[in-house]
């Protein structure tokens, strides 16, 4: 048994994420302060302070902590890092916008905070327990961030869309769960795993355990067949919710899918690689074949997010240390990238008016090009071209698919790609070959733009020397699992 | 011992290019003379590889190694043989020839221009000097970029269409040789191409090897069946962009075959090379075929392109020295009188723009230094001995005359064809009575056009007359490289 000390030090991250949650909502309410400087100064120092002590505790060994419920281990160290870097850049971009909506206030970041608080909570989870308050928190805060543009009758519906599919998709993790739970007769993810390994269990239960819990991952994912609420809920919420969705939760999937399938349902793998190929497949095909037909550029990177998810499965699906580190690495740039395109979206955004019809981006290269040029590398590097970082996130999960033998799933994978670069080349047409449609000024901030500078750059920078992020990956993936 | 040759050869158009794209672009004078100086310097830089380069060496040399994305054994791994010297000289000096013909035109965002070209340049020699797999792959693919929108912004009415075709299409056959790279390197362990050529493979995953090889480089090149962006591509795209197009970009595909799949896959070389040879010779004769009926110059050209092509691979399939030196030599040569032909029609289309060849008639009446150039430059796509395109064509027969008469009569043909073609086109442009006033009115070339198109004639009897002066450099290299082909690769069982 670890003593009380050692387990209060390894939360201190989550302690001081739910501390500042609480502060940011008060500091809200009592504090008159126009601009929000207060509450924004504070949530972003706080991300500071937590990314560094998560940081600190790197690459350093693996424990776990009450009564084995929370494990400190350097995937989650990576993924957790990467959380609080999406949500600084989410905060960054949102605050003009959100402000001039009206909707900056302490409730937004409060509830982001207690979103990356369950974001945390899913990457150490050891328990299923664990993993599903987690889940929860996380979920309830994006119902509610969603629905805080209430005056907006899109918000509402893809809230409560979200709310009822998502519990739906709960429900069904749950009772996938509870069946492991009567298999096994435990919680605990290490035991789980013992237990399926030795025991001699009934199959079907355990099947059916199985296939409900990668139905709850894949859902959370935006799998298809699951896929439904993506587009809706990427269309109907304001921007910076749209790229909150898009871009932190994601590394709460990936934890999820690696603690259940890798760690704990790690037996089965033979199951639900299976699975796994299928949803990617699938997801792929009808990811990148749907968004073709957009005219809403939220609505087309809400199914260009369903094709890279098929990506990321595909990454999974091998069921190597190789392929979930190809996974970590892409959802890694996927976030990077997605996080360029909706501050992208954002920065052109008018008081009165979102830049999000394709059509708005017609002749953008005359009317901005600076802007035109950030976008058409973020659509590079989303349709996976090189020398940007998206080529290498491809190139690394079909390595590890094609390590493991599964050649022609790698070639269907790659001509979905193609099909895919068509909607990314389609942004740069618009913006560089057609001739505007109106030629007024789009008025965005200095230090918007600059944010998008590093971000877009940093596309190219990471695909110029990918080393340390593939190696972080790969390092922290193979300590961990 | 590393020299820095090919790195500052890449490099150096590149960073001259992003930094026109980005200066300030005030001064049209100044960012003229900046794109030309660029040009200039970056055709300098190049010189010393092919000085210092040793003729008979098999080696690759002046290579560069660094380690660069560890974890997949990927290097920044460079080096030149034979086959890439004068591949990497005629890229520069296109480049040059293309900033200075259009030094003086209206073209909209001539620094944006000039930067794409001067960016493609260097991916280009990047794509003629990677040793390393996943570094060729990546200068193939980023040197899309800026073809797609050299076309798509500069291009002619359906650019859009054309060039999103072309991509599309490159891009399709490229995704599968990746997929083939990294087939072979989870059985090498690395992405060199020289592990690659020591690999036993299976005759089966050879040959799948070899077909997804097949698809990225013939949809470049481009053989029949997979030619028809090309046509479009060539239409569309402004005059710079169909010369790089048709003197660069289609021998990168040539180029590839000889770096990749062949050595990589020689016993599917053995195994398919009457397929290719058929596929060739289809695109020789049927495609000139089609040449015949154009209506458009510049389809005309573009057809004329995909036949000579045929040459080439026909060439460099035949594995004999003799054919593949041929098919070499036609490499170069094509890209010298495509990009004379190119530059020609360019000329006329930016007086009377038009490309219709039945709109036009009598120029030589008003244009006749011009019209003495293009009926020069239609012999020499015809074949005539004493241009270069003569060389590469006769070497090419000889080589497949040792393979059987008929592949060699049908090679032949092209002769007949391709003077067909070119003859009547300059017959129903140039010469007659005037057609109207337009073609009466027409002022002949300047003196910037003078010294673009003078200096590709003197180019195309230069290597036509001393044909040695490529040989030279090819000779060891070819040798070397039908030793590769020899070699079966097939485990020993």
């Amino acid at each position: 048994m670890m003593n009380l000390a050692i387990n209060i030090n390894a939360l201190i991250p989550e302690i001081i994420i739910a501390t500042s949650a609480m502060l940011v909502l008060l500091l809200g309410l009592f504090v008159k302060d126009k601009n929000n400087h207060l509450i924004y100064g504070v949530s972003q120092i706080t991300l500071l302070l937590a990314a560094m002590l998560v940081a600190h505790s790197g690459f350093g060994p693996t424990y776990r902590v009450f009564n084995d419920m929370h494990i400190i281990d350097p995937a989650g160290n990576f993924l957790k890092l990467l959380s609080f870097i999406a949500t600084s850049f989410v905060f960054l971009y949102s605050r003009s916008y959100l402000r001039k909506k009206q909707l900056l206030n302490g409730e937004y970041f409060s509830l982001t905070l207690f979103a990356l608080l369950g974001i945390m909570l899913m990457i150490s989870g050891a328990n299923l327990l664990m993993i599903y308050l987690g889940l929860e928190l996380l979920s309830l805060s994006l119902y509610a961030l969603i629905a805080l543009n209430r005056d907006n009758l899109d918000a509402t519906e893809a809230a409560m869309k979200y709310f009822v599919l998502g519990a739906l998709a709960s429900g069904l993790m749950l009772y996938g769960m509870s069946m492991i739970y009567g298999l096994t007769g435990s919680l605990d993810l290490q035991v789980i795993a013992t237990h399926l390994a030795e025991m001699n269990l009934d199959p079907s239960i355990m099947a059916f355990g199985l296939v409900f819990i990668v139905v709850g991952i894949a859902f959370k994912f935006g799998a298809v067949p699951f896929q439904m609420w993506v587009p809706d809920i990427y269309h109907g919420a304001a921007l910076p919710m749209t790229m909150m969705i898009s871009s932190m939760p994601k590394f709460a999937s990936v934890a999820l899918a690696a603690r259940l399938l890798f760690q704990g349902l790690e037996p089965l793998a033979v199951d639900w690689q299976q699975m796994l190929l299928i949803m990617a497949i699938l997801s792929m095909i009808l990811g990148n074949i749907t968004a073709i037909a957009q005219d809403n550029i939220k609505r087309m990177l809400a199914y260009s997010t369903i094709s890279h998810v098929g990506f990321m499965f595909f990454g999974m699906m091998s069921g190597t240390i190789n392929g979930l580190s190809s996974t970590f690495f892409y959802v890694a740039c996927y976030a990077l990238m997605t996080l360029a395109a909706f501050g992208a979206i954002i920065t052109l955004s008018q008081k009165n008016k979102d830049f999000d019809q394709l059509n708005d981006y017609k002749g953008l290269s005359q009317r901005n090009p600076m802007m035109a040029l950030m976008i058409m590398i973020i659509m590079l590097s989303l349709a996976g071209i090189p020398p940007t970082i998206g080529f290498y996130a491809k190139f690394s999960v079909l390595q590890s698919a094609i390590e493991v033998g599964m050649v022609w799933p790698a070639v269907i994978a790659v001509l979905m790609a193609l099909i895919g670069m068509f909607y990314y080349l389609r942004i740069i047409k618009l913006m560089y070959f057609d001739s505007p449609s109106s030629l007024q000024k789009i008025h965005f901030s200095g230090d918007l733009l600059f944010i998008l500078g590093i971000n877009s750059f940093s596309l190219i920078l990471l695909g110029l020397s990918p080393k340390l992020l593939m190696s972080l990956a790969a390092l922290a993936v193979g300590l961990s699992f | 011992m590393q020299n820095y040759l090919l790195s500052i050869s890449i490099w150096t158009p590149i960073v001259l290019g992003l930094v026109l794209l980005c200066s300030n672009q005030t001064s049209q004078r100044f960012s003229r003379y900046f794109a030309l100086s660029a040009g200039l310097i970056s055709f300098g830089v190049t010189w010393p590889i092919a000085m210092r380069f040793d003729l008979q060496s098999q080696l690759f040399q002046f290579q560069e190694f660094f380690h660069w994305i560890l974890p997949y054994r990927i290097n920044y791994h460079l080096g030149v043989d034979g086959f890439s010297v004068p591949l990497i000289l005629l890229t520069s000096f296109m480049t040059l020839l293309v900033i200075f013909s259009t030094q003086k035109s209206d073209i909209k965002n001539l620094p944006h221009y000039h930067a794409a070209f001067l960016i493609m340049s260097g991916l280009m020699i990047g794509v003629f000097c990677a040793l390393d797999a996943i570094l060729y792959y990546i200068f193939w693919e980023a040197m899309l970029i800026p073809m797609f929108l050299i076309i798509g912004i500069w291009g002619g009415p359906n650019r859009i269409y054309a060039t999103i075709k072309f991509f599309l299409y490159t891009v399709l056959g490229s995704l599968l040789m990746l997929v083939a790279f990294i087939y072979l390197y989870l059985n090498t362990g690395s992405f060199s191409i020289f592990d690659f050529y020591q690999l036993p493979i299976a005759l089966p995953a050879q040959i799948l090897i070899f077909l997804s090889f097949f698809m990225a480089f013939a949809v470049k090149i481009p053989m029949w069946p997979v030619h028809t962006w090309l046509p479009d591509a060539h239409v569309e795209a402004p005059t710079a962009g169909s010369v790089i197009l048709a003197a660069i970009m289609l021998k990168l595909g040539g180029y590839s075959f000889l770096r990749f799949a062949m050595p990589i896959a020689p016993d599917a070389t053995w195994l398919l090379k009457p397929i290719i040879i058929a596929l060739s010779l289809i695109a020789i004769v049927y495609i000139a075929l089609i040449a015949l009926v154009q209506k458009d110059m510049k389809k005309l050209i573009a057809y004329s392109s995909i036949s000579h092509m045929g040459f080439v691979t026909l060439g460099i399939f035949m594995l004999s020295p003799l054919a593949v030196e041929g098919g070499y030599m036609q490499m170069i040569s094509h890209g010298f009188i495509s990009a004379a032909l190119f530059f020609c029609v360019g000329i006329i289309y930016d007086q009377t723009h038009t490309r219709q060849i039945d709109q036009y008639g009598g120029v030589i009446n008003s244009m006749p230094f011009f019209a003495a150039f293009a009926v020069f430059f239609a012999m020499a796509n015809s074949g005539l001995p004493g241009t270069s395109g003569f060389v590469g064509e006769f070497m090419v027969i000889m080589g497949a005359m040792k393979e059987g008469f008929w592949i060699a009569f049908i090679a032949a043909l092209t002769l007949l064809f391709g003077a067909a073609y070119s003859l009547w086109m300059v017959k129903r442009v140039f010469y007659g009575t005037p057609l109207n006033k337009t073609m009466e009115s027409l002022k002949d070339i300047d003196s910037i056009q003078w010294l673009t198109l003078g200096s590709l004639a003197i180019l195309i009897l230069v290597v036509g007359l001393f044909p040695s002066i490529i040989t030279d450099f090819t000779n060891v290299t070819v040798d070397s490289f039908i030793h590769l082909m020899n070699r079966s690769k097939l485990p020993i069982l």
